[in-house]
């Protein structure tokens, strides 16, 4: 498999603003591969650097080998779904799904054909003659990306599409743009800030914070094994035990991470580790309790299923967990 | 909490203008009203009254031997408007206007959009006193002004034939219609000073409309593959269109209706406007002055209506 976008220390500076600082990636083809980290980590900027809207003040890019620095965007095999769609207002939304392919000249009759099909493809049949202000937040974020596939492109760059969407849209539209992308092949890379959108979706997961990149691996690992503070506290909410809790569990890291679904409010079985706090404070969350627990001034969460009684406020409580859930982590 | 409410209730309400604010508040159409009656008076009897009563007129007519107005509803003053001396005018003034008009959009166009897509902080600040600035200074000094840059001692003669180029000028000067003794008393002279005073008209509404373009929208056509070029023509210039037609509205009626700057700059040739302000001066023939300002009005009708089927608006 190939090489889709390579990324060699590359750098974007905005005056004093380092917005992305010597990222180095590699993205296969066919991959789903997702980019997150909070709003102004790099990760937009990245992508803009895919697409050619900015162009590296340092580092090497290459999309399918070929090199990517001095390319203008129209010249690129790449289409863009933007945030906000950008759908040109004063065109049908026909002429929207088929401007990519007006601006390189196919015939009007070809390219309506194009358009009617990619249409159809993101479930929006007979909707050619409207205009995009009569259309909906998730029906127009359809037709942006009927209109950045009809070009066929090598890579599909999605700038955080479901972000305007509501809860039920947004879970609807994962599963179509997974399923789509499974069917098509087209390489996806896909920026968002929304940790569960990235762990559900991607195949692979880069977490950007102050321009770099922190961690870069499958969903899993970043969420059960991440590498950074930061990784650990921003992908699904971690615990973070401080050096003196990692000491006494014999942990010879200066922070550990431990996962708060891994903890039970038990006394230990056999060969798991423990330690002894008070219950601070819980809340229902659904499925799960959220019961936080005192050790030591140490505030851990544990994720308890509902089922379960929830222990009083103040009342002692031991929890238990497998060792080899325990994470050492890097002091960053 | 019922003391803070209670509070609240204690703040003194009762005064007149309190009861004026609870009363306009709890009947906003009344508000409407009054706020809108003054400026829909003023449209409606002083402004809209007024251009009817004139457009009456027109159909009035002039007593060749008393010089009197007859009031009896003709046609013949009409007639009158189209004979050939008189629709030579019309004919030069439309010209004229759309000339100045196109070449407006021309020379607007870049400025408009450096200033809504480059131009930050300081730099706005001096785009936007650059435009205004020539507005701020009297009109007629800067119509004479312009005489004596355009006469044949003017400063633009002196310069082209520093640069060894006073041919090119004569050149253009020998031409018909457009040249003359010199460019001051020329068509030309006349074209370049229309230019210059309504530019301003021109800039203003097509920056506001490209500072209305999101960036996105020209990302998006790059991103799927237009070149600059095409950007400009299918993405930038439809949405910009309504400011170009809403300056075009005014470079176009405001040549129409001038009588200065053709009466100081260019031929002895009449143009509407100064038609209009013989008729109904020296020659008292009121009627066929209202005529001539039926003119520009029916035209500009015609225009709106054709920029709209264009779709100039669609955008809006």
């Amino acid at each position: 498999m190939s090489t889709a976008v390579l990324f060699d220390n590359v750098s974007r500076h905005f005056g004093a603003v380092r917005a992305v600082d010597g990222v180095n990636l590699e993205i296969a083809e066919g991959e789903f591969f997702a980019m997150l980290g909070p709003s102004g980590s790099g990760k937009t900027t990245c992508l803009r650097l895919m697409a050619g809207f900015e162009q590296p003040s340092g580092g090497h890019i290459e999309i399918f080998g070929e090199t990517a620095e001095g390319v203008p965007p129209y010249r690129r095999s790449v289409n863009t779904v933007f945030q906000d769609y950008a759908l040109f207002p004063h065109l049908s939304i026909l002429d929207n799904v088929a401007y990519g392919l007006m601006v390189k000249g196919v015939g009007r009759e070809e390219r309506r054909k194009a358009a009617e099909d990619a249409l159809a493809m993101v479930k929006l049949p007979n909707y050619g003659s409207r205009r995009p202000g009569q259309l909906s937040g998730g029906q127009r974020q359809r037709v942006a990306l009927a209109r950045a596939l009809v070009n066929k492109p090598k890579v599909l760059l999605l700038d955080e599409p479901l972000g305007a969407l509501d809860l039920k849209l947004r879970e609807q539209m994962q599963e179509e743009l997974k399923s789509l992308q499974k069917s098509l092949g087209i390489t996806f890379v896909f920026v968002t800030h929304d940790q569960g959108e990235a762990l559900s979706m991607a195949d692979r997961i880069a977490v950007f914070n102050d321009g770099r990149i922190q961690q870069l691996g499958s969903p899993e690992e970043v969420y059960k094994q991440p590498k950074t503070r930061f990784v650990a506290d921003f992908v699904g909410s971690s615990n973070v035990l401080p050096a003196k809790l990692c000491q006494k569990l014999g942990v010879r890291s200066a922070y550990a991470s431990l996962r708060p679904e891994a903890i039970a409010l038990s006394a230990p079985s056999e060969g798991a580790l423990s330690l002894s706090g008070t219950v601070a404070a819980h809340s229902f969350l659904g499925a799960v309790n959220r019961v936080v627990v005192d050790v030591d001034g140490a505030r851990i969460a544990v994720a308890s299923p509902a089922a379960l009684a929830v222990p009083t406020i103040g009342s002692p409580v031991t929890i238990s967990f497998a060792a080899n859930e325990l994470h050492p982590m890097e002091d960053a | 909490m019922t003391a803070l409410a209670e509070n609240l209730n204690a703040v003194d309400r009762r005064g007149a203008a309190g009861r004026l604010s609870d009363f306009f508040w709890k009947h906003p159409h009344v508000l409407l009203t009054v706020l809108l009656a003054p400026p829909l008076l003023w449209l409606g009897v002083v402004y809209v009254g007024s251009l009817f009563a004139l457009l009456l007129q027109s159909f009035f007519s002039i007593d060749d031997f008393s010089g009197l107005i007859s009031y009896e509803f003709t046609l013949a003053t009409y007639r009158q408007l189209l004979s050939e001396t008189n629709l030579d005018i019309i004919l030069r003034t439309v010209s004229m206007a759309a000339i100045v008009t196109i070449a407006s959009a021309l020379i607007a166009f870049p400025i408009a959009y450096y200033a809504a897509r480059y131009a930050q902080g300081k730099w706005k600040v001096l785009f936007y006193l650059g435009v205004m600035l020539p507005l701020w200074s009297s009109y007629l000094v800067k119509i004479y002004a312009w005489k004596l840059i355009l006469a044949k001692e003017g400063i633009v003669t002196w310069f082209l034939g520093k640069l060894h180029l006073q041919w090119l000028l004569d050149a253009w000067l020998s031409l018909p219609v457009v040249g003359g003794n010199s460019l001051s008393v020329s068509y030309t002279g006349t074209f370049i000073v229309f230019v210059y005073v309504w530019l301003p008209f021109m800039i203003l509404p097509i920056q506001a409309a490209l500072e209305r373009v999101p960036t996105n929208l020209i990302e998006a056509s790059s991103d799927l593959g237009g070149t600059p070029a095409q950007t400009f023509r299918h993405v930038l210039f439809p949405l910009a269109l309504p400011g170009i037609v809403a300056g075009s509205i005014f470079t176009f009626s405001l040549t129409l209706g001038d009588y200065i700057i053709p009466q100081i700059i260019g031929s002895s040739r009449l143009f509407i406007g100064q038609a209009v302000y013989a008729q109904q001066g020296t020659a008292g023939n009121i009627p066929l002055a209202a005529a001539f300002t039926v003119v520009p009005i029916v035209i500009m009708g015609a225009y709106l209506f054709v920029a709209k089927r264009m779709g100039a608006f669609d955008a809006l």
